[in-house]
Protein backbone atom coordinates (compact mmCIF):
# COMPACT_ATOMS: atom_id res chain seq x y z
CA UNK A 1 0.00 0.00 0.00
CA UNK A 2 1.55 3.33 -1.18
CA UNK A 3 2.25 5.71 2.15
CA UNK A 4 1.11 8.81 0.29
CA UNK A 5 -1.71 7.97 -1.12
CA UNK A 6 -2.60 6.15 2.00
CA UNK A 7 -2.04 8.10 5.00
CA UNK A 8 -4.74 10.45 4.32
CA UNK A 9 -7.93 8.72 4.14
CA UNK A 10 -6.57 6.95 6.81
CA UNK A 11 -6.02 9.63 9.22
CA UNK A 12 -9.58 11.10 8.22
CA UNK A 13 -10.88 7.64 9.04
CA UNK A 14 -9.38 8.02 12.49
CA UNK A 15 -10.97 11.65 12.89
CA UNK A 16 -14.14 10.16 11.46
CA UNK A 17 -14.05 7.29 14.06
CA UNK A 18 -13.10 8.85 17.03
CA UNK A 19 -16.29 10.41 18.06
CA UNK A 20 -18.16 6.81 18.55
CA UNK A 21 -15.53 6.60 21.29
CA UNK A 22 -17.96 8.01 23.13
CA UNK A 23 -20.83 5.79 22.51
CA UNK A 24 -18.73 2.50 22.66
CA UNK A 25 -17.22 3.04 26.07
CA UNK A 26 -19.96 3.11 28.45
CA UNK A 27 -21.46 0.25 25.97
CA UNK A 28 -18.34 -2.00 27.05
CA UNK A 29 -18.18 -0.53 30.18
CA UNK A 30 -21.61 -1.48 30.39
CA UNK A 31 -20.89 -5.21 29.59
CA UNK A 32 -17.73 -5.61 31.36
CA UNK A 33 -20.05 -4.80 34.36
CA UNK A 34 -23.14 -6.83 33.65
CA UNK A 35 -20.96 -9.62 32.73
CA UNK A 36 -19.05 -9.50 36.28
CA UNK A 37 -22.39 -9.61 37.83
CA UNK A 38 -23.37 -12.83 36.08
CA UNK A 39 -20.03 -14.42 37.24
CA UNK A 40 -17.51 -13.98 34.54
CA UNK A 41 -13.78 -13.46 35.94
CA UNK A 42 -12.13 -10.82 33.59
CA UNK A 43 -10.15 -13.77 31.07
CA UNK A 44 -13.99 -15.00 30.38
CA UNK A 45 -15.22 -11.22 29.76
CA UNK A 46 -12.31 -9.38 27.86
CA UNK A 47 -12.16 -13.32 25.70
CA UNK A 48 -16.13 -12.25 24.80
CA UNK A 49 -15.69 -8.99 23.95
CA UNK A 50 -12.36 -9.78 21.92
CA UNK A 51 -14.05 -12.90 19.79
CA UNK A 52 -17.22 -11.18 19.53
CA UNK A 53 -17.22 -7.46 19.16
CA UNK A 54 -20.87 -7.17 18.90
CA UNK A 55 -22.59 -5.81 22.36
CA UNK A 56 -26.31 -6.63 21.21
CA UNK A 57 -24.78 -9.83 20.78
CA UNK A 58 -23.08 -10.67 23.79
CA UNK A 59 -25.85 -9.44 26.04
CA UNK A 60 -28.15 -11.48 24.19
CA UNK A 61 -26.19 -14.29 24.57
CA UNK A 62 -25.43 -13.43 28.60
CA UNK A 63 -28.79 -12.76 28.96
CA UNK A 64 -29.80 -16.44 27.69
CA UNK A 65 -26.91 -18.12 29.57
CA UNK A 66 -28.76 -17.11 32.89
CA UNK A 67 -32.03 -18.30 31.74
CA UNK A 68 -30.56 -21.44 31.16
CA UNK A 69 -31.14 -21.73 27.62
CA UNK A 70 -29.26 -24.51 25.99
CA UNK A 71 -26.41 -23.56 24.11
CA UNK A 72 -28.41 -24.00 20.80
CA UNK A 73 -30.88 -21.83 21.42
CA UNK A 74 -27.99 -19.09 23.25
CA UNK A 75 -26.00 -18.90 19.37
CA UNK A 76 -28.93 -18.73 17.26
CA UNK A 77 -30.85 -16.06 19.07
CA UNK A 78 -27.64 -14.38 19.34
CA UNK A 79 -26.77 -14.80 15.58
CA UNK A 80 -30.15 -13.47 14.77
CA UNK A 81 -29.21 -10.17 16.26
CA UNK A 82 -25.55 -10.12 14.47
CA UNK A 83 -27.20 -11.11 10.89
CA UNK A 84 -27.11 -6.90 10.66
CA UNK A 85 -23.29 -7.70 10.14
CA UNK A 86 -23.76 -9.84 7.10
CA UNK A 87 -26.00 -6.77 5.23
CA UNK A 88 -22.95 -4.63 6.21
CA UNK A 89 -20.46 -7.40 5.02
CA UNK A 90 -22.97 -7.48 1.46
CA UNK A 91 -22.90 -3.40 1.48
CA UNK A 92 -18.85 -3.41 2.12
CA UNK A 93 -18.40 -5.99 -0.59
CA UNK A 94 -18.86 -3.55 -3.94
CA UNK A 95 -16.93 -0.94 -1.99
CA UNK A 96 -13.71 -3.56 -0.42
CA UNK A 97 -14.35 -6.69 -2.13
CA UNK A 98 -11.72 -6.37 -4.44
CA UNK A 99 -8.91 -6.19 -1.41
CA UNK A 100 -6.64 -9.14 -0.83
CA UNK A 101 -8.40 -11.98 1.39
CA UNK A 102 -6.37 -11.20 4.62
CA UNK A 103 -7.29 -7.53 4.52
CA UNK A 104 -11.42 -8.76 4.02
CA UNK A 105 -10.51 -10.90 6.79
CA UNK A 106 -9.36 -7.84 8.88
CA UNK A 107 -12.14 -6.00 7.48
CA UNK A 108 -14.39 -8.55 8.35
CA UNK A 109 -13.52 -8.82 11.94
CA UNK A 110 -13.79 -4.89 12.55
CA UNK A 111 -17.19 -4.88 10.77
CA UNK A 112 -19.43 -3.01 13.78
CA UNK A 113 -22.33 -0.63 13.69
CA UNK A 114 -19.49 2.45 13.99
CA UNK A 115 -16.90 1.39 11.47
CA UNK A 116 -19.29 0.58 8.78
CA UNK A 117 -22.19 3.48 9.40
CA UNK A 118 -19.16 5.78 8.97
CA UNK A 119 -17.25 4.25 6.09
CA UNK A 120 -20.17 3.70 3.78
CA UNK A 121 -21.04 7.81 4.06
CA UNK A 122 -17.38 8.39 3.54
CA UNK A 123 -17.42 6.37 0.17
CA UNK A 124 -20.28 8.32 -0.95
CA UNK A 125 -18.57 11.30 -0.08
CA UNK A 126 -15.78 10.60 -2.16
CA UNK A 127 -16.67 8.54 -5.38
CA UNK A 128 -13.17 8.52 -6.74
CA UNK A 129 -11.22 7.31 -3.89
CA UNK A 130 -9.41 3.81 -4.99
CA UNK A 131 -9.31 0.52 -3.19
CA UNK A 132 -6.73 1.74 -0.70
CA UNK A 133 -7.97 4.80 -0.11
CA UNK A 134 -11.06 2.97 1.24
CA UNK A 135 -9.28 0.44 2.97
CA UNK A 136 -7.42 2.88 4.74
CA UNK A 137 -10.00 4.74 5.73
CA UNK A 138 -11.71 1.47 7.53
CA UNK A 139 -9.12 0.88 9.01
CA UNK A 140 -8.21 4.46 10.35
CA UNK A 141 -11.90 4.52 11.62
CA UNK A 142 -11.39 1.05 13.41
CA UNK A 143 -8.23 2.57 15.09
CA UNK A 144 -10.25 4.73 17.43
CA UNK A 145 -12.97 2.21 18.35
CA UNK A 146 -11.60 -0.95 18.80
CA UNK A 147 -9.08 -0.43 21.56
CA UNK A 148 -11.57 1.51 23.07
CA UNK A 149 -13.93 -1.60 22.93
CA UNK A 150 -11.36 -3.43 24.90
CA UNK A 151 -10.62 -1.47 27.55
CA UNK A 152 -13.47 -0.25 28.35
CA UNK A 153 -14.57 -4.11 29.02
CA UNK A 154 -12.14 -4.52 30.59
CA UNK A 155 -12.66 -1.58 33.33
CA UNK A 156 -16.45 -2.30 33.34
CA UNK A 157 -15.26 -5.47 34.85
CA UNK A 158 -12.83 -4.00 36.97
CA UNK A 159 -15.26 -1.57 37.75
CA UNK A 160 -17.36 -4.41 38.98
CA UNK A 161 -19.96 -3.64 42.27
CA UNK A 162 -18.40 -0.50 42.80
CA UNK A 163 -21.72 1.09 40.37
CA UNK A 164 -24.64 1.49 42.77
CA UNK A 165 -28.13 -0.45 41.29
CA UNK A 166 -29.77 2.28 41.23
CA UNK A 167 -28.04 4.31 38.92
CA UNK A 168 -30.51 2.81 36.04
CA UNK A 169 -26.96 1.28 34.06
CA UNK A 170 -29.51 -0.96 32.94
CA UNK A 171 -31.01 1.25 30.02
CA UNK A 172 -28.19 2.24 28.78
CA UNK A 173 -28.41 -0.41 26.15
CA UNK A 174 -31.50 0.96 25.45
CA UNK A 175 -31.14 4.06 24.70
CA UNK A 176 -28.23 3.25 23.16
CA UNK A 177 -30.02 1.00 20.06
CA UNK A 178 -32.96 3.50 20.17
CA UNK A 179 -30.67 6.04 19.19
CA UNK A 180 -28.61 3.94 16.85
CA UNK A 181 -31.63 3.11 14.77
CA UNK A 182 -33.74 6.39 14.97
CA UNK A 183 -31.43 8.22 12.26
CA UNK A 184 -31.79 4.92 10.49
CA UNK A 185 -35.52 5.45 9.74
CA UNK A 186 -35.56 7.12 6.41
CA UNK A 187 -38.10 6.11 4.38
CA UNK A 188 -41.70 3.82 4.83
CA UNK A 189 -40.34 0.80 4.30
CA UNK A 190 -37.77 0.87 7.13
CA UNK A 191 -40.51 2.34 9.34
CA UNK A 192 -42.75 -0.51 8.66
CA UNK A 193 -40.06 -2.93 9.58
CA UNK A 194 -39.72 -1.64 12.76
CA UNK A 195 -43.08 -1.11 13.77
CA UNK A 196 -43.87 -4.68 12.53
CA UNK A 197 -40.80 -5.95 14.59
CA UNK A 198 -41.85 -4.17 17.39
CA UNK A 199 -45.67 -5.09 17.70
CA UNK A 200 -44.60 -9.06 16.71
CA UNK A 201 -41.56 -9.28 19.63
CA UNK A 202 -44.19 -7.79 22.16
CA UNK A 203 -47.05 -10.09 20.87
CA UNK A 204 -44.01 -12.93 21.38
CA UNK A 205 -42.83 -12.24 24.21
CA UNK A 206 -43.92 -15.47 25.69
CA UNK A 207 -41.86 -17.33 23.76
CA UNK A 208 -39.28 -19.44 25.87
CA UNK A 209 -35.18 -18.41 25.03
CA UNK A 210 -36.79 -14.91 22.99
CA UNK A 211 -37.46 -16.94 20.18
CA UNK A 212 -39.88 -14.03 19.91
CA UNK A 213 -37.20 -11.93 18.43
CA UNK A 214 -36.16 -14.29 15.89
CA UNK A 215 -39.78 -14.33 14.53
CA UNK A 216 -40.15 -10.29 14.46
CA UNK A 217 -36.61 -10.00 13.26
CA UNK A 218 -37.80 -12.14 10.24
CA UNK A 219 -41.37 -10.79 10.26
CA UNK A 220 -39.97 -7.44 10.33
CA UNK A 221 -37.52 -7.80 7.52
CA UNK A 222 -40.11 -9.01 5.40
CA UNK A 223 -42.71 -6.35 5.89
CA UNK A 224 -39.86 -3.83 4.50
CA UNK A 225 -39.02 -5.62 1.83
CA UNK A 226 -42.68 -5.82 0.59
CA UNK A 227 -43.12 -1.76 1.20
CA UNK A 228 -39.70 -1.18 -0.64
CA UNK A 229 -41.70 -3.39 -3.67
CA UNK A 230 -44.56 -1.43 -3.34
CA UNK A 231 -43.32 1.97 -3.30
CA UNK A 232 -41.05 1.23 -5.97
CA UNK A 233 -43.79 -0.06 -8.30
CA UNK A 234 -46.27 2.56 -7.71
CA UNK A 235 -42.99 5.16 -8.41
CA UNK A 236 -42.88 2.61 -12.08
CA UNK A 237 -46.39 2.89 -12.19
CA UNK A 238 -46.50 7.24 -11.99
CA UNK A 239 -43.52 7.40 -14.63
CA UNK A 240 -45.21 5.24 -17.07
CA UNK A 241 -48.75 6.32 -16.54
CA UNK A 242 -50.72 9.81 -17.81
CA UNK B 1 -24.76 -19.32 37.83
CA UNK B 2 -23.36 -19.89 33.90
CA UNK B 3 -21.22 -23.16 33.35
CA UNK B 4 -17.95 -22.90 32.08
CA UNK B 5 -18.22 -25.39 29.84
CA UNK B 6 -21.17 -23.80 28.47
CA UNK B 7 -19.74 -20.11 28.45
CA UNK B 8 -16.94 -21.04 26.39
CA UNK B 9 -18.92 -23.16 23.90
CA UNK B 10 -21.06 -19.84 23.16
CA UNK B 11 -17.84 -17.24 23.12
CA UNK B 12 -16.21 -19.73 20.61
CA UNK B 13 -19.56 -20.77 18.48
CA UNK B 14 -20.60 -16.82 19.09
CA UNK B 15 -17.06 -15.34 17.98
CA UNK B 16 -17.19 -17.72 14.49
CA UNK B 17 -20.69 -17.36 13.67
CA UNK B 18 -20.40 -13.63 13.75
CA UNK B 19 -17.03 -13.08 12.00
CA UNK B 20 -18.62 -15.79 9.49
CA UNK B 21 -21.64 -12.89 8.75
CA UNK B 22 -19.35 -10.58 8.85
CA UNK B 23 -17.07 -12.01 6.11
CA UNK B 24 -19.98 -14.00 4.58
CA UNK B 25 -20.51 -11.68 1.60
CA UNK B 26 -17.39 -9.95 1.40
CA UNK B 27 -14.97 -13.40 1.36
CA UNK B 28 -17.00 -15.57 -0.38
CA UNK B 29 -18.90 -13.78 -2.51
CA UNK B 30 -16.36 -11.03 -3.59
CA UNK B 31 -17.13 -9.16 -6.58
CA UNK B 32 -20.04 -11.27 -7.49
CA UNK B 33 -23.66 -9.61 -7.11
CA UNK B 34 -26.12 -10.70 -4.99
CA UNK B 35 -29.73 -11.55 -6.11
CA UNK B 36 -32.23 -8.40 -5.57
CA UNK B 37 -34.65 -9.89 -3.17
CA UNK B 38 -31.78 -11.33 -1.42
CA UNK B 39 -30.67 -7.41 -0.83
CA UNK B 40 -34.18 -6.06 -0.28
CA UNK B 41 -34.54 -8.26 3.23
CA UNK B 42 -30.86 -8.05 4.18
CA UNK B 43 -31.48 -3.95 4.30
CA UNK B 44 -33.91 -4.09 6.77
CA UNK B 45 -32.15 -6.44 9.25
CA UNK B 46 -31.23 -3.83 11.47
CA UNK B 47 -33.98 -1.64 11.72
CA UNK B 48 -36.46 -5.18 12.58
CA UNK B 49 -33.86 -7.00 15.04
CA UNK B 50 -32.85 -3.90 16.77
CA UNK B 51 -36.58 -2.44 17.51
CA UNK B 52 -37.22 -6.06 17.90
CA UNK B 53 -34.49 -6.70 20.72
CA UNK B 54 -35.34 -3.15 22.47
CA UNK B 55 -38.99 -3.27 23.00
CA UNK B 56 -39.53 -5.47 25.67
CA UNK B 57 -36.84 -3.44 27.51
CA UNK B 58 -38.84 -0.39 27.28
CA UNK B 59 -42.04 -1.66 27.75
CA UNK B 60 -41.25 -4.40 30.75
CA UNK B 61 -37.44 -3.25 31.81
CA UNK B 62 -36.05 -6.02 34.13
CA UNK B 63 -34.76 -3.29 37.10
CA UNK B 64 -38.60 -2.24 38.03
CA UNK B 65 -39.31 -6.47 37.63
CA UNK B 66 -41.18 -5.72 34.41
CA UNK B 67 -43.55 -3.06 35.55
CA UNK B 68 -43.72 -0.40 33.13
CA UNK B 69 -41.91 2.48 34.40
CA UNK B 70 -42.40 6.09 33.40
CA UNK B 71 -39.08 7.20 33.49
CA UNK B 72 -38.20 4.88 31.23
CA UNK B 73 -40.97 5.05 28.92
CA UNK B 74 -40.34 8.44 28.63
CA UNK B 75 -36.51 8.34 28.14
CA UNK B 76 -37.34 6.11 25.05
CA UNK B 77 -39.28 8.32 23.85
CA UNK B 78 -36.81 10.94 24.13
CA UNK B 79 -34.17 9.37 22.33
CA UNK B 80 -36.12 7.93 19.38
CA UNK B 81 -37.79 11.79 18.80
CA UNK B 82 -34.24 13.77 19.16
CA UNK B 83 -32.29 10.47 17.02
CA UNK B 84 -35.19 11.51 14.40
CA UNK B 85 -35.00 14.68 14.22
CA UNK B 86 -31.40 15.32 14.58
CA UNK B 87 -30.32 12.37 12.79
CA UNK B 88 -27.56 12.43 15.00
CA UNK B 89 -26.92 9.26 17.88
CA UNK B 90 -24.74 10.91 19.94
CA UNK B 91 -27.57 13.70 20.62
CA UNK B 92 -30.06 10.81 21.12
CA UNK B 93 -27.93 9.19 23.85
CA UNK B 94 -27.63 12.37 25.58
CA UNK B 95 -30.92 13.45 25.50
CA UNK B 96 -32.15 10.17 26.36
CA UNK B 97 -29.61 10.06 29.52
CA UNK B 98 -30.83 13.65 30.73
CA UNK B 99 -34.14 12.60 30.74
CA UNK B 100 -34.10 8.95 32.18
CA UNK B 101 -31.53 10.73 35.00
CA UNK B 102 -34.25 13.80 35.68
CA UNK B 103 -37.29 11.81 36.07
CA UNK B 104 -35.36 9.14 38.62
CA UNK B 105 -34.38 12.13 40.83
CA UNK B 106 -37.63 13.89 40.71
CA UNK B 107 -39.51 10.83 41.30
Amino acid sequence: MPPATAKSPFWMGVRAGAPFILVVVPFAALFGLVATEAGLNLLETLGFSFAVVAGAAQFTALQLMQEQAPVLVVLISALAVNLRLAMYSAALTPHLGAAPLWQRAFVAYMTVDQSFTTSIAAYDRHPHWRLGQKTAFFFGACTPVLPAWLAATIAGALAGQHIPPDFALDFAVPITFLAMIAPMLRTLAHVAAALTAVTMALVLAWLPYNLGLLVAGFAGMVAGAQIELRVERRVIGEGHGT
Amino acid sequence: MIEKTTLWLVIAGLGLGSFGLRFLFLGLVGNRPLPAWVLRHLRYTAVAVIPALVAPMVLWPQATGGTPDPARLAAATVTLAVGLISRNVLAAILAGGATLFGLLYLA
